[in-house]
C-alpha cells in the first residue's frame, strides 16, 4: 500500500475518526483521553509534513473518494462526479498551518481547560474543528467545501459556547453561527448558480469551461462576500471580537487559523476557479480596499480595547488586512506584464504573511490564556507586574508581540517587507497606510506589555503549569524558525504556494 | 411562465429570510429567519434539477415507458438538498440552544436589551 | 399525559422503530436512508417523552448512553470508510460489492433487492445509529435545560 497515494484521505479522516474514539476512551479515564489525543495531533502533524514536503517538490496529489483507482477520475461521462481531494502547493501550506496550530491548541489545552464533565467532548469538537480545516483546505468539490464549511463552523460554534455559564461566550457563539449560517447559504446558492449552467461540482473541472456569464459574476461576488465574512474582514468583523474573547484561549488560536482556511477558500475561488476569466481586476481592487479597512479599522479599534483578548481579536482583523491587501494586490495585476516582476512579490507577502499571522496571534492569545488562567481577569487595568513571576510567559509574549509589529529579525517583518515593497510600486499611498497600521500594532502591544508585565509585583501568582508552556514553547519555535530563515522559507514554500494560486492551469491541469 | 414560479418564490423566501436575520430583534425570530432563507437555497436547487414531465430518479418505483435517463430529474442537485437539509437540522438545533442559554442568562430574548442587564 | 395518550404512545412507539428500521434499511433503494429513518426513531422516542414526561422516562434514557451508540454510529462510518483503504484501494472503496453480503448487483429496472448496494446499507445503519442518538440527545439535552438543570 503507498502510503502517500492515501495520505490527503488520511489526513481527514484520522481527526475525524479520533474524534468519535475520544468520548469512550474518555469514559475509562482521563489520562489515557490526553495521551490518546496529544499522539494523534503528533501524528498528524508528522504526516502533514511528510506529504507537504512531497507535495512542495512539484507534486500535485488527486485522491478520488471509493474509486477504484484513487489518482484518476474514471468516469463513463468523463466528468469528475465523485468526491475529489486535490492538493496543490497551496492546500498543503494551509494544511501545515492548521495543523500546527492545533497540535500547539491541543497540548496547551490539558491544563487549560477546567476538568469538567464536557472535556471530552471538548476534545471531540477539536478534533472535528482540525478535520473540518483540512477538509476545506483539501478539496478539490466545492459542495464538499460547503460541507466542511459548515463542519467547521459548527464544531467551532459549540467550542465558543464551551464556557456556558459565561453569557458572554454564549452570545458571541451566537453571533458567530448566524454569520456563518448566512455566509455558508450564500456558498450553497452561489454552488447552485455554477451547478445549474455547467452541471459540474470540481473546482478544476469548472475552472476549465466557465465563460464569466452574468450568473457566473453574481455566483463570484456571493462566494467572494461569504468568504471574507467567515474570514473576519471589515464590514463583517463584528462578529470577531465578540466570538474570540469569551473562547478558551486554545480555541481562539484554532480560530485565527479556521478564518485563514475561508481566506484560503476566498483566494481559490477567485485565483483558480474563475482564474481562466478574472480579466477586470475588480475583485483585485475590492480586495485591496476591503484589506486597507481591515488593517486600518481593525488597529484603530485594538488601540481603546481594554480587555486582553478583544484587543488582540481586533488585532487579528487588522492582521487579516494585511494578507488581503497582498494577495488583492497580486490578483489585482494578473495577466498584467507587472504581475512576473512585483505581483507575485505581493502574493507571496500575503501568503507568507498567513503562516506568520497564524503563529503569533495563536502564540498571543495562549500568552493571554495563560494571562486569564492565572488571573481569572481579562481587563488589562487589573493586571500588572506578571513579568516578576510569569517569566516564560513573558518572553513567548515578548517573541509574539515583536514578530506582530513587523520588528526586524523577527517574520513579521520579512512578510510586512513583501507587501510594503509591492504595494508602493502599486501606489505608495497603500504602502503608507501599511507602515502606519504597523506602527500602530506597535504602540497597543506596547501598551499590553507595560500594563500586563511591567511594574512592581502585585499578584503573587505562578508560571503557567507545563502542558501550557510547551503549547506555548512550539508556537515561539516555529516563530523563531521562519525568523532566521526567511529566504529559505520563502523559497521553498512560500514560493510554490503563490505560483500554485497563480496558475490555475496547473490546478486544472491535475483532474 | 409557469417553471419560473419556484424560482420567484425562492426569491421571495430568500428576501423573508434575510429581512428577518437583519431586523428583527427577538433570537428566535432570527433562528426562523435563517431557516426561511435556508429553504429557499434548498428549493432553488430542487427547482434547478427539475426537467419538465421528470419523475423521480428510483429504480424501484420507476412507472412504465419512461425514458432512462432523460426522463428523470436530476439526481445530484436532490442529494445536495438533502445533505444541506441534515446539516440545516444541525446548525438549528445549536442557534436553538443558544438561545435559550442566552435566555437563561439574560431572562430575556431581546438582542437589544441583554447588554443593558448587564 | 392521561393514560390514553400514554397507552397509545407506548404501542405505536415499537411500530414507529420498526417503520423507521425499514426506512433506514431501505436506503439504497428508496427515498430514505439513514438520515431520516434515524429522525424517524428518534421522533418516536420525543413522542414517548411528550407523553410519559421525562421524570418517568429519566431511567431507560441517559445521557451517556446516547453519546455512546452517537460515537460508535461514527466510527462504523469510518471504519468502514478506511475498510476500502487498507485492503489498498480507496477510502469509502465499495469492497462488498460482488461479495455474498448485500453484494448482489442486478441490472435494469427491478423491484429493488435488499441484498445489493455493498457497503451503503452498513453505512446506512451507522449513520441511522448516529441520528437516532443525536437527535435524541439534542431533545433530552433541551428538556434537560428547561427542567433547570445545566
Amino acid at each position: 500500500m503507498n502510503i502517500m497515494l492515501h495520505m490527503p484521505a488520511l489526513l481527514i479522516v484520522l481527526p475525524l475518526l479520533a474524534a468519535f474514539v475520544t468520548p469512550l476512551i474518555d469514559k475509562l479515564s482521563r489520562k489515557a483521553r490526553n495521551a490518546f489525543v496529544i499522539a494523534i495531533v503528533v501524528i498528524e502533524e508528522i504526516m502533514m509534513l511528510f506529504f507537504a514536503f512531497h507535495i512542495f517538490s512539484g507534486n500535485i496529489a488527486i485522491y478520488t473518494m471509493g474509486s477504484s483507482e484513487p489518482t484518476k477520475l474514471v468516469t463513463e461521462a468523463a466528468v469528475p462526479i465523485r468526491i475529489v481531494l486535490e492538493v496543490d502547493a497551496m492546500s498543503a501550506f494551509m494544511g501545515i498551518i492548521s495543523a500546527t496550530v492545533a497540535m500547539a491548541a491541543a497540548i496547551y489545552s490539558i491544563s487549560f481547560v477546567e476538568e469538567s464533565k464536557g472535556k471530552g467532548k471538548f476534545y471531540t469538537l477539536l478534533l472535528i474543528m482540525l478535520a473540518g480545516m483540512i477538509g476545506m483546505e483539501f478539496t478539490g468539490d466545492l459542495f464538499n467545501m460547503f460541507v466542511f464549511l459548515e463542519i467547521l463552523s459548527i464544531s467551532s460554534c459549540a467550542l465558543i459556547a464551551y464556557r456556558n455559564s459565561d453569557g458572554n461566550a454564549v452570545e458571541g457563539a451566537f453571533k458567530y453561527m448566524v454569520v456563518s449560517n448566512i455566509a455558508a447559504l450564500l456558498v450553497l446558492f452561489s454552488i447552485a448558480l455554477l451547478y445549474s449552467q455547467y452541471d459540474l461540482l470540481n473546482i478544476a473541472a469548472l475552472s476549465k469551461v466557465i465563460s464569466y456569464t452574468e450568473l457566473d459574476k453574481v455566483a463570484l461576488v456571493l462566494l467572494v462576500t461569504s468568504f471574507a465574512m467567515k474570514a473576519g474582514s471589515v464590514p463583517m468583523h463584528y462578529w470577531v471580537p465578540d466570538g474570540y474573547s469569551p473562547a478558551p484561549a486554545s480555541i481562539t488560536a484554532m480560530l485565527v487559523s479556521a478564518t485563514q482556511a475561508s481566506l484560503y477558500a476566498l483566494f481559490r475561488v477567485s485565483f483558480t476557479l474563475y482564474g481562466k476569466v478574472i480579466t477586470a481586476s475588480y475583485i483585485g481592487v475590492f480586495l485591496i480596499i476591503l484589506g486597507l479597512l481591515s488593517m486600518f479599522i481593525g488597529v484603530t479599534m485594538a488601540l481603546s480595547q481594554k480587555d486582553i483578548k478583544r484587543l488582540m481579536a481586533y488585532h487579528s482583523v487588522s492582521q487579516t488586512g494585511y494578507m488581503l491587501l497582498g494577495v488583492g494586490i497580486g490578483l489585482y495585476l494578473l495577466n498584467t506584464s507587472d504581475f512576473n516582476t512585483y505581483g507575485i512579490k505581493a502574493m507571496e507577502g500575503g501568503i507568507f504573511h498567513i503562516i506568520n499571522n497564524a503563529m503569533y496571534k495563536g502564540l498571543l492569545f495562549l500568552t493571554a490564556g495563560a494571562i486569564f488562567y492565572r488571573l481569572k481577569t481579562r481587563n488589562l487595568n487589573e493586571m500588572g507586574g506578571l513579568a516578576h513571576s510569569m517569566k516564560y510567559t513573558t518572553l513567548f509574549f515578548i517573541i509574539g508581540a515583536l514578530a506582530i509589529a513587523g520588528i526586524p529579525p523577527f517574520n513579521g517583518f520579512a512578510s510586512k517587507l513583501l507587501i510594503y515593497e509591492a504595494a508602493y510600486r502599486v501606489s505608495p499611498i497603500l504602502s503608507i497606510v501599511a507602515m502606519i497600521v504597523s506602527i500602530l500594532t506597535l504602540a497597543s502591544f506596547v501598551k499590553v506589555f507595560h500594563s500586563a508585565f511591567m511594574g512592581a509585583k502585585i499578584y503573587e501568582v505562578e508560571e503557567a503549569p507545563k502542558s501550557m508552556l510547551i503549547g506555548m514553547a512550539i508556537l515561539a519555535a516555529v516563530i523563531i524558525i521562519l525568523s532566521i530563515f526567511p529566504g529559505l522559507v520563502v523559497d521553498k514554500i512560500v514560493a510554490p504556494a503563490a505560483h500554485a494560486l497563480a496558475n490555475w492551469q496547473v490546478y486544472a491541469g491535475g483532474v | 411562465m409557469i417553471y419560473n414560479i419556484p424560482f420567484i418564490t425562492t426569491a421571495i423566501l430568500a428576501v423573508i429570510g434575510l429581512y428577518a436575520v437583519i431586523f428583527k430583534r427577538n433570537l428566535i425570530k432570527i433562528a426562523i429567519g435563517i431557516t426561511i432563507l435556508e429553504s429557499a437555497v434548498n428549493l432553488s436547487l430542487i427547482a434547478i434539477g427539475y426537467r419538465k414531465g421528470g419523475v423521480a430518479p428510483i429504480y424501484t418505483n420507476l412507472p412504465p415507458n419512461v425514458d432512462i435517463p432523460h426522463g428523470m430529474v436530476l439526481p445530484v442537485p436532490q442529494a445536495l438538498t438533502l445533505t444541506s437539509i441534515v446539516i440545516g437540522v444541525a446548525t438549528l438545533a445549536l442557534i436553538l440552544a443558544f438561545a435559550m442559554k442566552i435566555y437563561k442568562h439574560y431572562g430575556s430574548l431581546d438582542s437589544h436589551s441583554r447588554r443593558l442587564k448587564e | 399525559m392521561s393514560i390514553v395518550v400514554r397507552t397509545i404512545a407506548s404501542s405505536i412507539f415499537p411500530m414507529a422503530l420498526i417503520f423507521s428500521f425499514y426506512v433506514i434499511m431501505h436506503g439504497h433503494l428508496t427515498p430514505g436512508g439513514g438520515f431520516q429513518g434515524g429522525a424517524i426513531a428518534a421522533s418516536a422516542v420525543v413522542m414517548l417523552l411528550a407523553a410519559h414526561g421525562y421524570k418517568r422516562m429519566e431511567s431507560k434514557l441517559s445521557m451517556d448512553g446516547l453519546s455512546f451508540v452517537e460515537s460508535t454510529g461514527a466510527i462504523i462510518f469510518v471504519v468502514v470508510g478506511l475498510a476500502g483503504l487498507i485492503a489498498g484501494v480507496s477510502f469509502m472503496y465499495n469492497l462488498l460489492v460482488g461479495s455474498p453480503i448485500f453484494g448482489y448487483v442486478p441490472h435494469g429496472a427491478n423491484g429493488g433487492y435488499l441484498n445489493s448496494g455493498g457497503i451503503l446499507p452498513i453505512l446506512n445503519l451507522a449513520v441511522g445509529l448516529k441520528v437516532i442518538a443525536g437527535l435524541s440527545s439534542v431533545v433530552l439535552a433541551m428538556i434537560l435545560f428547561t427542567e433547570g438543570e445545566e
